[in-house]
């Protein structure tokens, strides 16, 4: 198995790395927006969330020289920003579009100036210690697999657990069960004997965590380092992979690698230095996202969570 | 524990007092007003009351579900401040709602265990560890794994218990509607409840359903259990109950025995005076046809035939009652008819006049009036006021419509109308100009009633007109709709009720599947042989086979 190397096959192992790097802010922060709307919670400020999640991971990493400290402090901030979204929507049953937009809104501007207040930078920051990267040693030199699996970010791996764990939390526990009722049906939750409110705020802090988890992945283990609105809409397309994945843990995951896979691809394409693809690199660059709106438009089989996007007011009719 | 005479020596006790209870809701509607309520451990007690009257509210509070502005409650001899419907289900107060607060999605045994989830480590450790409970790790129980299947035994043992029958792992929505509140049932039992509240347990129920239903209910009585029957029709209290209290508007009219009383004297409490159970009609004889209907075919929302080629006529000053089992086309027939939905064969003709497949507004405008079967969905925009759904429909034309090219509302125009409507058919409101949710089913299908007559119609089309509505509200619209044979227009009522068609039809057209299978005189036939022609059987002397 061992001889001449086809470019064709290490092609196909950077493809399937590429791949998988890519889908797993897209997958946590999924994760995140489903446990949030499964609860009843719109969460469109996923996008703000992911970017103070990156933000905050770079920063801590950049003072304290530990990414782990990193990590948590990025999931810490988008956990934190939720709860500014959960007070405006669960407490005050504020209208959830405009709180979760006025999240994405405050993230971008707090994000860009503490940019310049940090690092004294317009555009990014110092590179700052990232999470080292696995090397899976044995397998380094086999073709394909080596390429794909040889060098690998434990938090993709991590991405995989996160995925059970949310399937475990949502499908096998008390507090999962209760997410579940208050999204279909709040009232009945509350005839229950359960505290709606509790349950919808303690998802929506959960789905900021996801989210703060993705983003802090792109700063801290992707790259390196922070760089302004550098989430650049993935938090809409991980919305997107939520409503294509049929708002389930399974269903994030594919739809994540899927839409990573896009991604994953046409930055392949861009390696491939074929030059007439390279003339029509932002056509390239414009077809994931044309997929997205293709594969969304094309999918009749989604059905949300009745309750979503609607307050739980307790007196409102008898 | 099948100690039967335990139940009799405790009679006298109350389960639940509630004294002098008032609620206002934020509308400013006073839905309770000082209610004194002795309900007695072990009996059956019938909450009587037309749709408004209180009643569910009154139970909402007692269950914790909504607050009281004054008045005291005590259950099992203790006072109790109820914050939410935990505070009472751990006093034993169980609750099926009318409409059932059940996820479809989730499974039967999801949706009993909601809020009172068993967790698998507790039941398989506390062996192990002595003292240790759930309630030690506080919080975290949240997330450990649920024993559904311990969960799903109890739930089977329950119903075998109490003679019902139920699978734990099917969803709730692949459930029919008496399985639904079986489940409702259930939830309150594996609460351990012995105070039984039951809001309009029959209404969505078939008849054979209401029976079992009242197997189940009395072997609680004999268990001891204390059931409170939320009700608005006459029957079940009389079968059913001990003891019957009548709401009216808020206030409570009063306590009766069963022994002691008389549907008729139910009827007179509840509506506040003497409630005519037959319509008065007198004969009249029809005139020219109104409505002409030719081997109409309809497809319904699936693509299937509903209507396979059905003709009648409908005269002037004649009601033509169209009787059968819901989902045998009739419906789609009424569709087919006004326009919500194009024919693909047939011929529809109204004073001569082929308005086949034309669109509801000309349908409208040739003098066609339509009541529809659903009036939350087809007969009012909920969210509208009073005022807006009074005037749907005739909004772009004159008077309604003003200034050039009738591109602007008349508004003072329109709600001087509406207060004219409100007065003429006595709808309920506090203001034309608040929200038609607001209103009773009975005032809401008042509203739509006003509004498609105040079009001054030739032919009137009522699909289920007192579908859901109290004693009062039906009398009414029956009056209505013999008012207006009286005054010669055509009416075609469809409706599932029987006793409905056979009082005010003229002329009674049977349908099944998809075809009229007869039309009778209501002198020339029976309820039994109605009934038949209803399930699809063959009568001596019907019309065409199949």
């Amino acid at each position: 198995m061992m001889q001449a190397i086809d470019p064709n096959l290490l092609l196909l192992g950077w493809l399937i790395r590429s791949t998988l790097e890519m889908s797993t802010p897209l997958v946590l922060a999924a994760l995140g927006g489903m446990f949030s709307e499964k609860s009843g919670i719109v969460n469109i400020g996923l996008e703000g969330m992911m970017l103070m999640g990156a933000f905050t991971a770079a920063a801590v990493s950049w003072y304290t020289g530990n990414p782990w400290l990193g990590l948590l402090g990025g999931i810490a901030s988008g956990g934190l920003l939720a709860v500014v979204h959960a007070v405006a929507c669960v407490t005050f049953k504020g209208n959830q579009i405009v709180s979760g937009t006025g999240v994405i809104l405050f993230a971008s501007g707090f994000t860009t100036v503490m940019l310049k207040v940090v690092w004294n930078a317009q555009g990014a920051s110092d590179p700052v210690t990232k999470i080292p990267d696995v090397y899976i040693n044995p397998i380094k030199d086999v073709p394909i697999l080596g390429t794909a699996f040889g060098q690998m970010s434990p938090i993709v791996y991590l991405m995989f657990v996160m995925v059970a764990l949310s399937y475990y939390v949502l499908y096998r526990t008390p507090f999962g069960l209760r997410v579940r009722a208050s999204g279909e049906d709040p009232s009945t939750l509350d005839t229950a004997g359960v505290n709606v409110d509790h349950v919808r705020f303690v998802a929506v802090v959960i789905s900021g965590c996801l989210a703060g988890f993705g983003g802090s992945y792109l700063s801290i283990s992707f790259l390196g380092f922070f760089g302004k609105l550098m989430t650049g809409g993935q938090g809409f397309i991980a919305l997107a992979a939520l409503i294509f994945g049929n708002w389930t843990p399974i269903g994030c995951l594919l739809a994540g690698v899927f839409f990573g896979f896009l991604n994953g691809f046409q930055n392949t394409i861009q390696i491939l230095n074929v030059p007439e693809l390279q003339l029509y690199l932002n056509f390239v660059k414009m077809l994931p996202y044309v997929l997205v709106v293709v594969a969304l438009a094309g999918i009749r089989k989604s059905i949300p969570p009745k309750a979503v996007g609607t307050a739980y007011e307790k007196e409102a009719k008898a | 524990m099948a100690e039967s005479s335990v139940s009799l020596d405790t009679t006298s006790r109350n389960a639940v007092e509630l004294i002098g209870i008032c609620k206002t809701f934020p509308g400013g509607v006073h839905a309770n007003k000082n209610i004194t309520l002795r309900i007695r451990e072990g009996e059956v007690h019938g909450l009587l009351g037309e749709n408004g009257a209180g009643k569910t509210t009154l139970m909402n509070i007692l269950y914790g579900l909504l607050t009281k502005d004054a008045g005291r409650i005590i259950i099992k001899g203790e006072e109790v401040e109820l914050q939410s419907p935990q505070d009472a289900i751990v006093r034993g107060v169980g609750m099926v709602h009318q409409h059932f607060k059940l996820i479809p999605p989730l499974t039967v045994a999801e949706n009993v265990v909601l809020g009172l989830e068993p967790i698998l480590v507790s039941t398989k450790m506390e062996s192990h560890l002595g003292g240790w409970s759930v309630k030690s790790v506080g919080v975290l129980s949240q997330i450990l794994p649920v024993d559904l299947s311990a969960a799903e035994k109890r739930i089977v043992a329950i119903a075998e218990e109490n003679g019902m029958n139920i699978d734990p792992k099917s969803k709730v929505m692949d459930l029919s509607v008496g399985q639904q509140q079986r489940v409702e049932v259930i939830k309150t039992l594996y609460r351990a409840a012995d105070i039984l509240i039951l809001d309009e347990p029959t209404s969505v129920l078939t008849p054979q359903e209401v029976d079992e239903l009242f197997v189940t209910l009395s072997k609680f009585k004999e268990q001891g259990k204390t059931i409170v029957l939320i009700t608005h029709k006459l029957r079940e209290p009389m079968i059913l109950c001990d003891r019957i209290s009548v709401l009216r508007d808020g206030e409570l009219v009063g306590t009766v025995n069963r022994e002691d009383t008389s549907p008729e004297q139910l009827a007179r409490m509840m509506v506040g005076r003497s409630v005519s159970f037959t319509v008065e009609k007198p004969p009249k004889e029809p005139g020219s046809k109104v409505l002409s209907v030719t081997d109409l075919v309809v497809y319904n929302a699936q693509g299937l035939v509903a209507v396979k080629g059905v003709s009648f006529d409908v005269h002037e000053g004649e009601i033509l009652g169209i009787a059968g089992v819901e989902g045998n086309g009739q419906t789609e027939l009424v569709e087919g008819i006004v326009g919500l939905r194009k024919p693909k064969n047939g011929q529809v003709l109204v004073n001569g006049k082929d308005l086949t497949g034309k669109s509801p507004r000309k349908v409208r405008n040739a003098g066609v009036s339509h009541i529809p079967e659903d009036r939350h969905k087809k007969g009012l925009v909920l969210p509208f006021t009073i005022q807006e759904n009074l005037v749907l429909g005739r909004h772009a034309d004159v008077p309604f419509a003003t200034g050039p090219r009738r591109m602007l509302l008349n508004l003072q125009e329109s709600r001087r109308v509406s207060k004219d409507l409100v007065q003429t058919y006595s709808i309920k409101v506090s203001d034309v100009s608040s929200s038609a949710q607001t209103l009773s089913g009975g005032n809401q299908q008042k509203v739509v009633v006003a509004r498609e007559l105040a079009a001054q119609p030739k032919l009137l089309i009522a699909a289920q007109p007192t579908r859901g509505l109290d004693v009062g509200a039906t009398e009414f619209i029956h009056q209505v709709l013999v008012g207006m044979r009286n005054a010669g227009l055509g009416v075609l009522l469809v409706s599932a009720e029987l006793d409905e068609i056979v009082n005010l039809s003229d002329r009674i057209a049977v349908m099944f599947g998809g075809k009229i299978v007869a039309i009778r005189k209501p002198s020339d036939t029976t309820v039994e042989e109605l009934g038949l022609l209803m399930a699809g059987h063959e009568v001596a002397g019907g019309s065409d086979e199949r």
